[in-house]
């Protein structure tokens, strides 16, 4: 009896280090965005003051926030692109994946071994071409133009093409003796049964295309800005309105919280599986 | 980056096909002119059509025509250089700013990314235990910096770090400091802003791929180790780690990937100051690019740079993977 306790007491001793270190990296990571959170309530004074509880001047920084800036239509802009992004992404690389690998040939492989090397191309190294393309195309300013380059990756055609091994072949051959077409195939078996990865892409995507900065800074014209060139812009002024900056950060952050808070499985099955 | 993940699936995917080829019926079914295989692999070349088109438009031919941008001089009409690499020469030989740019990045890449991937590792292992309660809370909060973008944090740290902010605050209060230090304006201080930033918005996602690599461990060495009487560092190190050296080889590669192209940071939280002294090459890259003296030959030749120093890494990164055994 005495030694079940103390082996029961032993093993609870040995996770402290566990709790305590995993505490201490768990406040850290949280203590941010609490702050962030309670500053978009606070005055500029008091954000610069350390007020860590959440004050009365939330609807002040709202008014000042939209009286300076379009905040309507880059929330607009960054959600249509987003929405845009990870719709088209999602049609064109998954039906890619499922081209490698359910039609697989050496061809196809080779192909795809290509295609991976685009994995390695820092965006920094195209950025000037895609520039004067689109803007041979007069495409400046356009969200075409966030939108085109952002639609086919190698990672999500292979994160496609690794989910599209656990497609089941007697469905494929059964679907088409009921002589459904291959694209039939596609479209009304493949898509619903592989929902997980469709969300699981859906989640990175979308939350990539929302917080990307550095193409939509370069191609789109100041009217035109995103929610990150928004707040990029918040600090040019002589003074920073600290609570206003926070509430706008809270503002872009909120939907990608969510959505990681409810599809976090998802994401981090999509970061991870397409190297299972 | 694939092939080290690859190669271990290799049998279980080449086991997965197999079956598929032989349940296809080779002859029973022709079709006009082309055989139902063969119409079958058509169909598969259109499916893959468009996604990899999009990709050589827009990424393979932008990398060749960025190269030969970079050949070139002149701020209208652009003419092939007296040497060809005369951009390349004036990058590495005169350009002091891009040679600081170069070397804050690498020591953000030298300082950060060591860390970062053994704190990872570390709060990997501790968060890797069945008995622990509170995992999925823990696990969480640590992977939530991810949600964020790159902008808001640094907007979040900018506020936290200014002279008046609350970090100085906190530290004179506790008596740490005398005085408020001016973080964004002094370099190193600036800079080592940007190594806590760059820390805390990317571990938890590294350690996401540490704990997907612990699931597949396999559980019979740990017995082993256990029956040998290797206490938990020793297992940690001997048993657990090169385990998963293929994850800490991918993760080392993208991270290396992720730094060598920083831009949000330098750009949002200290916007290079104070004059270029946090600036990375992709931020001096955007300024050649598109700031008042915009020169798209100069600035290609920096970005094939970059490059080159992304592929190079890569390149050693792997083979120093695979040698190790």
């Amino acid at each position: 009896m005495i030694s079940v306790i103390s082996d029961k007491a032993k093993r609870i001793w040995r996770l402290v280090p566990n709790y305590v270190f995993l505490s201490i990296a768990s406040v850290v990571s949280i203590f941010p965005l609490y702050f962030m959170a309670v500053s978009a309530t606070n005055t500029s004074q008091e954000v610069l003051g350390s007020k860590l509880l959440p004050g009365g001047n939330l609807a002040e920084n709202w008014r000042n926030l939209v009286a300076n800036n379009d905040v309507g239509r880059a929330l607009l802009a960054s959600f249509v692109i987003a929405v845009a992004i990870t719709v088209l992404s999602l049609l064109v690389c998954s039906i890619a994946g499922y081209g490698f690998e359910i039609y697989h040939s050496k061809g196809k492989d080779v192909v795809m071994a290509i295609l991976l090397l685009a994995m390695m191309i820092p965006f920094a190294a195209t950025m000037i071409p895609l520039f004067q393309l689109f803007r041979n195309m007069h495409m400046y300013g356009s969200w075409f133009a966030v939108i085109i380059p952002a639609i086919s990756t190698p990672f999500m055609i292979l994160l496609f093409r690794q989910s599209s091994r656990n497609f089941p072949h007697e469905v494929l051959e059964a679907a088409r003796l009921d002589g459904l077409r291959e694209l039939g195939i596609f479209v009304r078996i493949y898509m619903p049964t592989m929902r997980a990865t469709y969300a699981a892409a859906a989640t990175i995507t979308f939350m990539n295309a929302w917080n990307n900065f550095m193409w939509p800074r370069v191609i789109l014209k100041p009217g035109t800005q995103t929610l990150p060139i928004l707040i990029s812009n918040l600090t040019a002024g002589y003074v920073t309105d600290y609570g206003g900056l926070m509430l706008a950060v809270l503002l872009a952050s909120l939907p990608t919280v969510v959505i990681f808070l409810v599809l976090q499985r998802s994401f981090a099955e999509g970061i991870t599986g397409a190297i299972k | 980056m694939s092939q080290a993940t690859k190669s271990p699936q290799e049998p279980a995917k080449a086991a997965k096909r197999a079956p598929a080829k032989k349940g296809k019926p080779p002859k029973r079914a022709k079709q006009g002119l082309l055989g139902l295989e063969q119409k079958r692999n058509l169909t598969g070349w259109t499916f893959l059509i468009p996604a990899a088109l999009l990709i050589t438009v827009m990424s393979f031919w932008p990398m060749f025509k960025a190269f030969q941008l970079s050949l070139q001089i002149g701020k209208n009409k652009l003419e092939y250089a007296d040497p060809l690499w005369y951009n390349y020469v004036r990058l590495f030989t005169k350009d002091k700013t891009f040679i600081l740019t170069m070397k804050n990045t690498f020591l953000y890449l030298i300082i950060q990314v060591p860390i970062m991937l053994v704190l990872a590792l570390i709060l990997a292992y501790l968060l890797n235990k069945k008995d622990l309660r509170c995992r999925a809370l823990f696990r969480t909060a640590i992977f939530l910096p991810c949600a964020i973008s790159l902008v808001s944090y640094s907007m979040v740290f900018r506020t936290m770090f200014a002279k008046e902010g609350l970090v100085n605050d906190v530290l004179v209060g506790l008596n740490l400091l005398n005085e408020p230090i001016n973080w964004l304006n002094e370099p190193n201080a600036a800079r080592a802003v940007i190594i806590l930033g760059l820390l805390w918005r990317w571990t938890g996602y590294n350690m996401i791929f540490y704990l997907a690599g612990l699931q597949n461990l396999d559980y019979a060495t740990f017995e082993a180790a256990k029956i040998d009487g290797a206490g938990p560092i020793q297992t940690f190190l001997h048993v657990t780690i090169p385990q998963l050296r293929p994850m800490i080889l991918l993760t080392a590669i993208m991270s290396t990937n992720g730094t060598l192209q920083l831009f949000d940071e330098s750009y949002a939280l200290t916007g290079g100051g104070p004059s270029h002294q946090t600036q990375t090459m992709s931020h001096y890259l955007f300024e050649v690019s598109f700031k008042n003296n915009s020169n798209f030959g100069y600035a290609s030749a920096i970005s094939f740079a970059i490059l080159v120093m992304v592929a190079v890494l890569a390149l050693i990164q792997m083979r120093v993977g695979d040698k190790r055994d």
